[in-house]
């Protein structure tokens, strides 16, 4: 039981370091919480579905001749493809009205010939994802992580960089304003019910003991992970962008006289940050299958706490603060009750607040007149 | 119709409450606090079970609803005051979240499902208390903006550093603001819970505290007047464009966010109304 409620905390856990990693970066920065970092990750799920529904469901559909909105419909009922054909074909006939296929319910043969048609079609597409599933979910990450990045630079540009001198107070309210408008516009626009995420990668159980189960979509969120963050600290200490970012965070306006483009530097944080955000959205997306435009909302905050925790400010501070967010999250679903699992991360927060406000790798920083 | 204009009038005198006692911390004190419908909803509870379980009058029930929720403000404030600007916000927005679902796991307030059957201020009367709490806790909170208190509550919110070596104890008055903000706030919660007759946890959300502070924040921070003419303002307006709700949460952050980028200080700034009717002549300086 404890080891399985660590193994699902491990996995939960990098989720909350990828999303608290840009926080961190960005307050390190600008010392501004961004608020909005969750609704970014929201936003990157939802780009992830959107782009796998227009290339590969409308795109094979028309390969293979598929009428789009089965092909959308099964998208949303995913588990039907992978079953047999007769039922298939019986549940496209039940729903040809649905579709709008044939009108007329009495040529009942042809009705029979086009569902047969049908059901091929979508069997060639669902074998074409499931042999190509890895390739797909790796384009799905990049893809979605390049634009989440560049939805991040347009939120900076347009709420925050008008604001680089206004006083905290108003910084932060306009982050709680941008936050609260994506979660409603989102709403709006992809509708404010669950939508199901394509499961790419089918899930599998290894046991490792008798009652301990490790599924691949955790191995996958943890190895991604790492390997995002390895990347992270590559782009952080060894490259000439990560030195300016590490000189910007460290004394804005000298490395401004230094002749670093400050601008472009916070630009480039915000891309960093949502683009990991975006990351950690597909894989989650990936292991729960759910997605709303509200989805955003607990794990940002949490991912917040992640980051105070850690040290906020510091990178490897994040990394650990999501890990011991998340198993402890996961222990207290084990061993209290799920209804609570929301309430651990503040109480963490406070505590964490009380006794180090500075978090684990944080610095004390003497207050100045 | 008569009773809907009067439901909306005494609609409007609790959000003067809130808005007013979400001032002392926001606007007097400088501090962002996004805890104040965690407050309000242990008035609204307290008050509520006290007046449908234990027969209490309504008038006693909300006060000792709102002692209570002061209590929880003390408590609250008192380790968290060392803690400054953002991760005070953090916080409060914590303990707000906590308060809710605690609320939402307990079997006395009905959990999810809310909390039904709450006895009724209606009509006249419920406007006329109503009216009478606000004009209590105007009265209050600009006596003590206008105090010594105040000023040391405004000294903090120049310079927190500049006040404490001018020898502002700075923790008291930082534990007085939280007390007082979320005793009224828990009297507003007290008030919209018998005149709703009904609660639930979801009623006291984050999106709530962004109504109040919506409501600051447009009046003016620090400005007394402005927060009431806002919460008029704010409140008749929602309720005429009801048939558009849907878009409030979509018009209320944009408000927010245009506000903070044109003007931070809100429209009123910092002033009252009545810097603006002045019956004596100005003197030259």
């Amino acid at each position: 039981m404890f080891i399985q409620q660590l193994i699902n905390g491990l996995s939960l856990g990098s989720i909350y370091a990828l999303i608290a990693l840009g926080y961190t970066m960005v307050y390190g920065i600008l010392k501004l919480i961004n608020f909005a970092h969750g609704e970014i990750y929201m936003i990157g799920t939802y780009i992830g579905y959107y782009f796998f529904r227009m290339t590969f469901v409308l795109g094979l559909a028309k390969k293979y001749a598929v009428n789009s909105k089965i092909a959308v419909n099964f998208l949303d009922k995913q588990e039907i493809i992978s079953q047999n054909p007769k039922l298939l074909m019986k549940y496209i006939a039940n729903n040809f009205n649905e579709f709008g296929i044939i009108k007329d319910s009495n040529f009942r043969k042809s009705i029979t010939n086009v569902a047969v048609e049908q059901a091929k079609g979508l069997k060639h597409m669902s074998e074409f994802i499931n042999s190509n599933s890895i390739i797909i979910f790796l384009l799905l990450l990049i893809v979605s992580m390049f634009l989440t990045a560049l939805v991040g630079i347009i939120i900076e540009k347009l709420a925050y960089k008008p604001l680089r001198n206004a006083s905290r107070i108003s910084v932060l309210l306009t982050a709680l304003g941008v936050s609260i408008f994506i979660q409603n516009a989102g709403i709006k626009i992809f509708g404010g019910d669950p939508k199901a995420f394509p499961q790419l990668i089918p899930s599998k159980f290894y046991n490792i003991t008798d009652n301990i189960l490790i599924s691949n979509h955790q191995i996958i969120i943890i190895f991604v992970s790492i390997i995002l963050m390895i990347l992270l600290e590559i782009i952080v200490h060894y490259t000439k962008v990560g030195k300016a970012m590490r000189a910007v965070s460290f004394d804005k306006s000298t490395a401004e006289l230094m002749g670093i483009d400050v601008n472009k530097i916070i630009s480039f944080t915000f891309a960093i940050g949502s683009a990991l955000a975006a990351a950690a959205g597909i894989l989650i997306g990936m292991r729960f299958n759910k997605i709303d435009p509200l989805m955003g909302m607990m794990p940002g905050i949490k991912a917040f706490v992640a980051a105070v925790l850690g040290g906020i400010g510091s990178i490897p501070g994040a990394v650990i603060g999501g890990l011991i967010m998340g198993i402890s999250e996961s222990l207290v679903v084990g061993y209290i009750s799920s209804t609570y699992r929301d309430a651990i991360a503040f109480a963490i927060l406070i505590v964490i607040l009380l006794i180090k406000p500075s978090g684990i790798f944080g610095k004390n920083v003497k207050e100045k007149v | 119709m008569e009773q809907y204009i009067l439901l909306i009038m005494t609609l409007i005198t609790i959000n003067i409450i809130l808005a007013v006692s979400l001032n002392v911390i926001n606007g007097l004190m400088g501090y962002l606090s996004l805890g104040h419908a965690g407050f309000m909803a242990i008035g609204a509870y307290t008050s509520a079970i006290l007046t449908t379980q234990y027969n209490f009058p309504i008038f006693i029930s909300v006060i000792i609803g709102a002692i209570l929720a002061g209590f929880f403000g003390f408590l609250i404030g008192f380790p968290t005051l060392r803690l400054k600007g953002d991760y005070l916000a953090i916080v409060t927005l914590g303990f707000g979240e906590i308060i809710r679902i605690i609320i939402l796991n307990m079997t006395i307030t009905g959990g999810a499902k809310g909390y039904p059957g709450i006895p009724g201020i209606k009509g006249l009367n419920g406007f006329l208390i109503g009216l009478g709490f606000a004009i209590v806790t105007v009265i209050v909170i600009t006596n003590i903006a206008l105090s010594a208190e105040g000023r040391a509550l405004l000294s903090i919110r120049e310079n927190e550093i500049a006040a404490e070596s001018m020898g502002v104890n700075i923790t008291r008055y930082k534990i007085k603001a939280f007390i007082i903000g979320s005793l009224f706030a828990g009297l507003a919660g007290g008030l919209y819970a018998h005149l709703i007759q009904y609660v639930k946890p979801d009623n006291f959300n984050l999106y709530k505290t962004v109504d109040i502070l919506l409501m600051v924040v447009l009046g003016g921070s620090g400005s007394i007047t402005g927060s009431i003419l806002a919460a008029i303002a704010l409140t008749s307006i929602s309720e005429l464009l009801r048939e558009f709700s849907e878009y409030r949460m979509l018009v209320y952050p944009l408000m927010l966010i245009i506000l903070m980028l044109v003007r931070p200080n809100g429209i009123l700034g910092k002033k009252e109304i009545t810097d603006f009717i002045s019956f004596k002549k100005k003197r030259g300086v």
